[in-house]
């Protein structure tokens, strides 16, 4: 018996040797280990045995299933490598520079720069607004304090249509509106709306003259808003939209609809304001106009400016995508040139 | 404008000021200095020399040369001049010295060596005239420098116009004066004039203002025995600085007076004109202007005139034939206030901006005729002693301002500047300002000072400026808002049109576009685009393009038109706004709309139909949570660009929201043949007022359902919706669901049919079906579908 299964392992261990293939190994297996394999045979042989010698024998041929169940275990694990290893030197290495096919749309610059200005203002809790295109003269003129026979009113700039309305020429044409749906802020709650638009003026197309433009207006009214609100407000709002520390100072200036009114100006970012040629050697870049909203302006709004003050200020949305993309020509944007407009991806 | 320094410090003292710390406080507080501009420095070693002999230059016809005096000796040079001669007394520029950027060194001129240069006015930085040598009156010792007695050095500061539209003060050197003196903290000097009361006796003047409406005050007195022709040296270099050239004695004094006060004057021949009529006329009239232009004067404005005909047209220009001449000796002076308004209608009118009308415009202070007069009267007695009054200053005032008062207290001023400005601080500002202010504690009355109550100050928040102007925007110590933390409400609208546009830009690769608001007539000629007509512009200056879009899609048609031959494979979409005709109220109905197009080559254009109606089904999905449904619309058919048969209104629970649809052949023949174009429109006020459907979840049965795929054939004609109703019609708890799988179409196969392949899902919520009940449910099905001629195909 025990001479048998010596043979056996012998048997198997040559066969083993010759085995190349993966399905080899099963067939080795059922020889073996099979219903009718060798050591199947040898374990029912036992039943010819007596106690004492089937117990010894039993002992081996169980040793020996397991030898050789481990052996075919561990060669299938020796082939499998030896096949993975095969695999990977044979495996075709792509090459990752070829391009790929995608494509992507754009969005409009100017839709770029207002959703980012738009989100920095939220972020200050500013409601977004937005007005009509197509205004009546009292928006447009009389209710920001532009009265008749104003020279604001001579300008032959404003398309006027049929029916006595006019295309807005500024976004300042939406604040009437705005004051009088939301009516007078409560205590301590000002009211915060920007409010982008697009403009239009009657006037010649040139590189940098369109008739047809964005603004973006924005305003905060409340029992308690001050000129020193307005400076934070601007250093702050400014700081995020140009992504950097930007002083700015006011001076004097005049628009019909605020009282008093400024101008205001950033530290150049180019010379950082000791001066350049960019800044006409001033330190200074003329950026916006802001002012405390004119008392005329609130009363006719609807909100009464012996108990609210407000601020205001515009900002040349068109403007700012210029120079933030550093386009040259202001006719790029109603072009529908897709050559050039492919170039906002987002 | 230009500010010269010189005439500044002639009202208030300015000794000891950094003069660009200066002008850096008045950019601050008052208004933008644009440029400045150092006069005369560049002028050195120009002596007073006399011409004492001329010979001709050898080499030359024009050239002379010419023994110069100079007190400590004579020097030759070469000089050009035509108006050279014996006992000429010029600026002589020595060796060494400086005209310009020239220096005077030894050079030869045709061979000829030259000592130095006589200098014309031109070169002298003073003025153009450059025709001959500047000539000196003989008075001053040969080589005296004439630094001397000619004020050469100045220092000249540009204040932009629009930055001073709003301050008819500021028009003139002193009331920038004023303004100097309150930020340097010293004190304005008074005009010095000739009180004109001493002339009470003299007889008037004849003026009628007929026109009371357009003019407010005319005021006016007459001079004789004028001799100087010609303004002293100073007085001209002055008006040259600052931008005006001189002309003659009379004329440029009106300047020099406009340019002090800011009041324009006029001064007539006064022999030729001795009475005065403010009028306009009842009929168009023709008019000579001193510029020797004709003119045809309205009948809106107005006019001076004498006793026969207009000699003025107020506060823009006088007539040439009452112009001062050479010969004249007597002057009507004219000091006016007129109608701001009318003023700058007329000058518009007539395409002629003048510096007087200019001043005019910004409505000026009625009250400074008279002391225009009495410093016009001081100016030309110290120049021309024997000068005499012929007239009483005589003043039709005909419309007076009222006087403004404003009442304000310190804690409005608080208020409205975030900061503490002490009322001692507050009360001397305003002061210097020339405010009369009457205080209690913290308690103002103020009085507006006239030059600032035309329209300038009129209440409280103006008064807020001139404070904190004073007081320095650079000096406010900056606060955040005292205010509680409030939810925002933000707009759907906006935030939908973002989700819209990432969309279509991210997942269909669109780019966005935008185009004008009018229908941009040129284009739409050329692709044969008719448009209805629409609410149109009166004055566009491209008349072409006048009419108001009232859809946006042939604004992007023409865009596929501009782009086809750099790349036909596009797709470009615009939110945009259009007029939708009027609203009963008589306005513009304004709709804002997104507009889709699509163009290639490569799709078919059913391909691209589907594309395009793929695109917009995944829009609302997005935005609604809702599939649209899709009509056949016959008033579609009025876009001549719009497809009769393939294009289709989109509805939102049965409320029509926008249309899309294939280009019509005929436009599409005209763009490209081989381009295949589909476009969609959405309003996106009605989708937003749409409903948008809530997410619903329901719970996966556990057991396993069993689809089935029929093809079902049906008449070609039949639209898939309809086979959809039909199976609704089977209403049968187990089917859960279906959907289209596939559409076969083979006209030899199937002629007049197609074969619809539809897939079924059969489940239940409590058990595994049973092979025999689905099959029931199938026969069932098949049963209802046969009667509406929809059988299974073999």
């Amino acid at each position: 018996m025990l001479e048998n299964l010596e043979k056996i392992k012998a048997q198997f261990k040559e066969e083993l040797n010759g085995v190349n293939m993966k399905d080899e190994i099963e067939r080795i297996r059922v020889a073996f280990l099979g219903k009718k394999g060798l050591v199947t045979e040898a374990l029912k042989d036992l039943r010819n045995l007596d106690v004492e010698a089937k117990k010894v024998a039993g002992q081996q041929v169980n040793l020996l299933k397991d030898e050789i169940e481990k052996a075919i275990v561990e060669f299938q694990k020796t082939l499998e490598e030896r096949e993975y290893q095969k695999e990977i030197a044979n495996t075709e290495r792509y090459d990752f520079s070829i391009p790929s096919d995608v494509t992507v749309g754009t969005l409009h610059p100017i839709t770029i720069v207002q959703s980012q200005i738009e989100d920095i203002f939220k972020t200050m809790g500013f409601i977004i607004e937005d007005g009509l295109e197509i205004q009546t003269e009292f928006n447009n003129f009389e209710g920001v304090n532009i009265p008749k026979n104003h020279p604001a009113r001579d300008m032959t700039d404003t398309y006027y249509l049929e029916n006595g309305q006019l295309l807005k020429t500024h976004t300042s044409a939406a604040q009437n509106t705005i004051m009088r749906k939301y009516g007078a802020p409560k205590p301590g709650e000002p009211l915060k709306v920007l409010f982008p638009g697009r403009c239009f003026r009657n006037e010649n197309i040139d590189a940098s003259h369109e008739n047809t433009f964005f603004q973006l207006e924005g305003m905060m009214i409340g029992d308690d808003i001050s000129i020193s609100n307005l400076i934070y407000f601007m250093k702050v709002l400014l700081s995020e939209v140009f992504e950097r520390d930007v002083k700015v100072r006011l001076r004097p200036g005049f628009f019909p609809f605020v009282e008093p009114g400024f101008e205001l100006d950033i530290n150049c970012a180019i010379c950082g304001g000791s001066g350049c040629p960019t800044c006409k050697h001033s330190g200074w870049l003329e950026l916006l106009p802001c002012g405390m909203i004119h008392p005329n302006v609130l009363r006719l709004g609807g909100i009464d400016p012996d108990k609210y003050t407000g601020f205001a200020f515009g900002l040349g949305l068109t403007r700012l995508a210029m120079m933030k993309y550093n386009i040259k020509d202001i006719r790029l944007f109603n072009s529908g040139n897709l050559k050039q407009l492919r170039q906002f991806t987002i | 404008m230009f500010i010269s320094m010189n005439w500044i410090s002639e009202f208030t003292d300015l000794s000891g000021i950094n003069l660009k710390e200066l002008i850096g406080r008045f950019t601050l507080s008052t208004a933008e200095v644009e440029d400045i501009h150092e006069y005369g420095k560049n002028i050195k070693d120009v002596v007073v020399g006399k011409i004492i002999e001329i010979n001709d230059h050898p080499n030359s016809k024009k050239l002379h040369l010419v023994k110069v005096d100079i007190g400590t000796e004579v020097v030759g040079c070469v000089c050009g001049a035509p108006n050279v001669f014996v006992g000429a007394v010029v600026p002589f520029a020595k060796l060494g010295g400086q005209v310009g950027d020239l220096e005077i060194k030894e050079a030869k001129i045709a061979g000829e060596i030259s000592h130095g240069m006589c200098c014309s006015e031109k070169e002298l930085g003073i003025s153009d005239e450059h025709s001959g040598l500047m000539i000196l009156e003989d008075i001053y010792p040969l080589g005296t420098d004439i630094k001397t007695f000619m004020q050469l050095e100045d220092t000249i500061f540009e204040v932009d116009n629009k930055s001073l539209t709003n301050r008819p003060d500021l028009w003139g050197h002193y009331g920038i004066a004023r303004e100097i003196a309150v930020l340097t903290k010293r004190s304005l000097k008074p005009l010095d004039v000739v009180n004109t009361s001493i002339y009470k006796d003299l007889a008037q003047i004849d003026i009628k203002v007929e026109d009371a409406e357009r003019c407010f005050r005319y005021s006016a007195l007459t001079v004789k025995n004028i001799q100087k022709k010609k303004s002293p040296i100073n007085m001209r270099i002055r008006l040259s600085y600052c931008g005006m050239r001189p002309i003659n004695l009379l004329a440029d004094l009106t300047n020099y007076l406009m340019m002090e006060l800011g009041q324009p004057m006029h001064a007539f021949d006064h022999k030729k004109v001795s009475a005065i009529r403010v009028k306009t006329y009842p009929e168009v009239v023709d008019f000579k202007t001193l510029d020797s232009v004709d003119r045809k004067v309205d009948t809106d404005t107005l006019l001076i005139c004498d006793e026969k005909e207009p000699v003025a047209i107020a506060g823009i220009m006088g007539g040439e034939l009452s112009e001062i001449t050479d010969e004249t000796d007597s002057v009507l002076l004219e000091s006016a206030n007129f109608d701001g308004v009318c003023v700058r209608k007329s000058a518009t009118r007539l395409g002629l901006r003048t510096d007087a009308s200019a001043r005019y415009e910004k409505i000026i202070d009625p009250e400074l005729t008279v002391p225009a007069i009495e410093r016009f009267l001081k100016l030309l007695m110290e120049i021309d002693p024997g000068v005499e009054v012929t007239s009483s200053l005589t003043d039709c005032y005909v419309k007076h301002y009222d006087t403004i008062g404003i009442e304000f207290n310190k804690a409005y001023v608080d208020k409205y500047t975030g900061i503490d400005i002490t009322s001692d601080q507050i009360e001397e500002t305003l002061t210097a300002l020339g405010f009369g202010v009457t205080r209690n504690q913290d308690e103002f009355n103020l009085v507006v000072p006239s030059w600032r109550a035309t329209k300038d100050v009129t209440m409280k928040a103006d008064i807020i400026e001139e404070i904190t102007r004073i007081y320095g925007y650079d000096n406010f110590e900056i606060r955040s808002t005292k205010s509680f933390l409030t939810p925002v409400r933000h707009s759907v609208v906006r935030s939908n049109e973002y989700r819209m546009k990432e969309l279509l830009s991210e997942r269909y690769a669109m780019n966005e576009v935008h185009s004008y608001i009018w229908y941009e007539s040129k284009m739409n000629k050329e692709l044969g685009i008719i448009t209805e007509p629409n609410i149109r512009i009166m004055n566009s200056i491209t008349a072409e393009n006048d009419t108001i879009r009232a859809t946006i899609i042939p604004s992007l048609l023409g865009f596929v038109a501009k782009n086809v031959d750099s790349n036909p494979e596009m797709g470009m979409y615009e939110i945009g706004r259009v007029a939708n005709g009027l609203k009963e109220d008589g306005l513009v109905d304004e709709r804002k709309r997104l507009g889709i197009v699509l163009a290639s080559k490569k799709l078919s254009d059913k391909e691209i139909y589907f594309k395009c109606k793929e695109i917009v089904e995944q829009l609302l999905l997005s935005i609604k949570n809702v599939r649209p449904t899709f009509a056949i619309k016959e008033a579609l058919a009025k876009y001549n660009y719009v497809h009769p048969v393939n294009s289709a209104s989109i509805q939102l629970a049965g409320e029509e929201i926008g249309y899309f649809s294939v280009i019509n052949p005929k436009i599409k023949n005209k763009l490209d043949k081989k381009l295949n174009v589909a476009f969609a429109e959405i309003d996106l006020e009605l989708l937003e007022t749409a409903a948008k459907e809530p997410l619903r979840y329901s719970e996966i049965s556990k057991y396993p359902g069993v689809t089935i795929d029929l093809s079902l054939l049906t008449d070609k004609a039949l639209r898939y919706e309809n086979i959809v109703s039909y199976v609704k019609e089977y209403e049968c708890e187990y089917l859960q669901n279906f959907h289209l799988v596939d559409i076969f179409e083979d006209e030899k196969l199937l002629p007049g049919k197609k074969s619809v392949t539809v897939r079924f899902e059969f489940i239940s919520k409590e058990r595994t079906l049973e092979g025999q009940e689905i099959q029931t449910m199938v026969d069932e099905l098949l049963a209802l579908l046969a009667a509406k001629d929809i059988v299974i195909r073999k």
